[in-house]
């Protein structure tokens, strides 16, 4: 890989940050687009300005799952603005299009250029400081306009744009209408706007504007790691606490040389897969939902709360807070309740089986699963799908089988995939996944090892960066982690999986029926705070 | 559809006989704590120092434990010397007044059940809409189970409405995120008065884990007035059902 200059990277393993190749920004660009070209993927790329008025560094993970390793590389924009790649290279448009608002550089040429989450540009603040501090000065846009277009900030609250305040995509005509819904939603879920533009029942083109659940998680992490970390990891997706929290802790883990125990290494693959058995069995009770099929609806709505129960059999929390922590996890099992997890996940997988079999073999709900929200494969390859949303696609990625970390070493995780890209693809996958999880759950349980659950974890070490990776129960999780000299976080950048997908369930939408979207938006069921962070 | 009707005979009945049966709740629940201010040694201050959100304060009038900050995570409980606090499995939590959270060494003042014009109003169809503002989809979830047939809201006539205007009041979770805080005044407008706010979970009541961070508002009492506050990160579904039904009075407070 010598051609692209980047360097190699493993999951999980630190590197002094010098070792990140620090590569002009054409040539970085250039081997970006090459890559992708070749079936990489774009994990994350992101900003960070290491201090007040300090050019704006740019880091790219880049995923080469085929060869189970990361690529990486960082560059210096040495003005305020830089080529934008999108146009070459579709996967990378959320990612310049949140560097332009966290750091106030313009990727020139953006054909989308617009705001992600609508907050003040982090640039020119001394990390750690808060954002916004002078909340109720007046209002700057700090994010560059769209080229023609009068600045996002105009009418702004505080200290950054106003929500929800940009140009949607219109589609013209006598005959076609505009469909918005949101940010408050009719059920009890999370805040999103929807801009649909339809003629008639179908769909044209939807455009998803999010943002309402930014809490600044990745500015809070900044000067850590501290106390108020492992909370803010455990909630930035809390459906995803056992995801997050690990990818969090094995950062940690990486920058200060610490080992994690057998034991909680299991318990710590346990919980994922638990967490991932919770989410799909309420998700294919969600989809039975959305199709009026009330049985599999009603009963997988009890069955995830039994799965959540098994967490909290392990730590009292049906999410499973505070159960990992940096070093280990903070919560043994004695054989007694190892037992009763194994008595109680039988049963309750029992049931689910029951349940969710009769989706599979009823024509009415066959007939509106399949051919639904279909995403053809180059689409899914094009945005760089992640989870299931790409597995339903044929894509054979999972972090658990590629880049496995903690128990899945040890313990491989078959990949589960559909082909057909639609909305019964997609929860068959969840099925699948299901069945491969429950067997996990009992093969590990059963052969658990002995010794401590956690260790100590010590300081992290100064001017290093490691990248993390854990497939969550919605896909790729990847966290990546830049200490300064003196071993605090300079940067800790999120991409949870949604980040990746919400596009995908736009592009799904294309030619659909409006009245389809909740079926498809469930099939997708992806994270807003995720998304927001 | 023969399967249809087996499955139907296999899953039973489900639904839990609450509130009339002592709930069946994980014997690691972390419900309310209790603090033994007497097991502290003069000036150790462990646990306040290792609280991520500073619920624990120390004072003349002792060690003190806000609920309402409280994220139920045991950093304090592994970090104390002297056990002297730990967590006990009682769900119930829920509070009418947000000082009343604010724990010493005295027993809870759980929610007081609404007046008797309030109650004769809400008492036997209360119709909530929910609204998310920054909330981690942990609270939302918890209370969605509560539609489910293991609680099954209705048969105490509470309901989630898809319509702030069907609705008597709102069910707030999240810190309120400045991104939010339009769209949840926008919606407490549109419920016609009179009108109840719950406010579900830590971040609801005071920021939770995102307290003091600029991006939110520390909780639904800074833009609105709040009727019931139930805390948890994020509460057990038992436990937003109890405050639920304290408020209206199906579930009778004890003295304080």
């Amino acid at each position: 890989m010598a051609r692209t200059g980047f360097a190699a990277l493993h999951p999980g393993q630190a590197m002094p940050k010098a070792g990140l190749p620090l590569l002009p920004m054409p040539e970085f660009q250039r081997a970006i687009a090459a890559g992708v070209g070749r079936g990489l993927r774009v994990s994350a790329l992101f900003g960070h300005c290491p201090a007040p008025g300090a050019p704006v560094e740019l880091f790219a993970v880049l995923n080469d799952s085929a060869r189970a390793i990361l690529r990486g590389a960082r560059s210096v924009l040495a003005a305020d603005d830089f080529p934008s790649l999108t146009r070459e290279c579709p996967q990378v448009h959320l990612f310049e299009r949140e560097i332009a608002e966290q750091y106030g550089v313009t990727p020139r040429g953006h054909p989308w250029l617009k705001p992600v989450r609508f907050h003040a540009s982090y640039r020119d603040l001394a990390p750690g400081s808060p954002a916004g501090a002078d909340a109720d000065a007046p209002a700057q846009a700090l994010l560059p306009a769209l080229e023609g277009q009068a600045a996002p900030g105009a009418g702004t609250h505080g200290a950054g744009p106003l929500i929800g305040v940009t140009d949607f995509y219109r589609v013209e005509g006598e005959e076609v209408h505009e469909v918005a819904v949101g940010p408050v939603h009719a059920g009890v879920i999370e805040p999103g706007h929807f801009r649909f533009q339809c003629h008639g029942e179908e769909v044209l083109h939807l455009e998803i504007s999010l943002g309402y659940q930014h809490r600044g998680v990745e500015r809070m992490l900044i000067g850590g790691p501290d106390k108020r970390g492992i909370p803010a990891i455990e909630t930035l997706a809390g459906d995803t606490t056992i995801g997050h929290a690990t990818a969090y802790c094995q950062a940690l883990e990486a920058l200060g040389e610490g080992r994690v125990p057998g034991r909680a290494e299991v318990l710590r693959g346990v919980a994922l897969e638990l967490e991932r058995l919770a989410n799909h069995t309420g998700d294919l009770g969600a989809l039975a939902g959305d199709v009026g099929f009330l049985p599999t609806s009603s009963y997988c709505g009890r069955l995830r709360g039994d799965f959540l129960n098994l967490s909290a059999l392990l730590c009292g929390s049906r999410f499973g807070r505070g159960l990992v922590r940096p070093g280990g996890v903070a919560f043994d099992v004695d054989d007694a309740r190892r037992d009763q997890l194994l008595t109680r996940l039988a049963a309750t997988y029992r049931d689910v089986q029951s349940a969710v079999n009769l989706l599979w073999e009823s024509a009415s709900v066959q007939a509106r699963f399949e051919g639904t929200g279909r995403v053809q494969p180059e689409v899914a390859l094009s945005l760089g799908l992640v989870g299931p949303a790409a597995r339903a696609c044929g894509i054979d990625y999972d972090v658990r089988s590629q880049f496995p970390s903690g128990i899945f070493r040890f313990a491989q995780v078959p990949i589960s995939t559909w082909t057909t890209g639609d909305v019964f693809a997609r929860a068959y996958v969840r099925w699948l996944e299901i069945q491969r999880s429950v067997l996990f759950i009992q093969e590990q349980m059963k052969a658990l090892p002995e010794g401590p659950v956690r260790t100590a974890v010590g300081a992290a070490r100064p001017d290093h960066v490691v990248v993390t990776l854990v497939e969550g129960w919605r896909g790729e999780i990847c966290h990546v982690a830049v200490t300064d000299d003196s071993g605090r976080l300079a940067r800790y950048k999120v991409v949870d999986p949604s980040f990746h997908n919400w596009m995908g369930l736009a592009l799904a939408l294309r030619n659909q029926q409006i009245s389809d979207f909740p079926l498809c938006n469930k099939s997708f069921n992806l994270s807003y705070c995720g998304h927001d962070l | 559809m023969i399967n249809v009707l087996l499955a139907r005979l296999r899953q039973g009945h489900r639904t839990i006989r609450f509130p009339t049966d002592k709930p069946n709740v994980p014997d690691r629940l972390r419900g309310r704590p209790v603090i033994d201010p007497a097991k502290c040694p003069p000036d150790c201050r462990v646990c306040a120092d290792v609280c991520p959100t500073d619920a624990i304060t120390l004072d003349s009038k002792g060690l003190r434990l806000d609920l309402g900050r409280c994220l139920f995570c045991t950093e304090c409980v592994q970090a104390c010397p002297q056990d002297a606090i730990r967590f006990t499995t009682d769900h119930r939590l829920a509070t009418r007044a947000r000082e009343d959270l604010v724990m010493g060494e005295g027993e809870l003042k759980l929610a007081q059940a609404l007046d008797e014009k309030a109650k004769r109003l809400f008492g036997h169809s209360l119709k909530l809409r929910q609204v998310s503002a920054g909330g981690c989809n942990a609270c939302e979830a918890d209370i969605n189970v509560l539609s489910t047939v293991v609680f099954d809201l209705g048969r105490f006539g509470i309901q989630f409405v898809a319509s702030p205007r069907h609705a008597d009041g709102l069910l707030i979770t999240g810190p309120v995120t400045r991104n939010m805080d339009f769209a949840l005044r926008e919606t407490y407008a549109a419920v016609p008065a009179p009108k109840l706010v719950i406010a579900v979970g830590a971040c609801a009541i005071a920021g939770g884990p995102y307290i003091h961070q600029p991006e939110v508002r520390n909780g639904a009492a800074s833009c609105l007035p709040v009727d019931l506050f139930i805390p948890g990160c994020p509460p057990h579904p038992l436990t937003i059902l109890d405050g639920l039904l304290r408020l209206l009075g199906r579930i009778e407070s004890r003295p304080a």
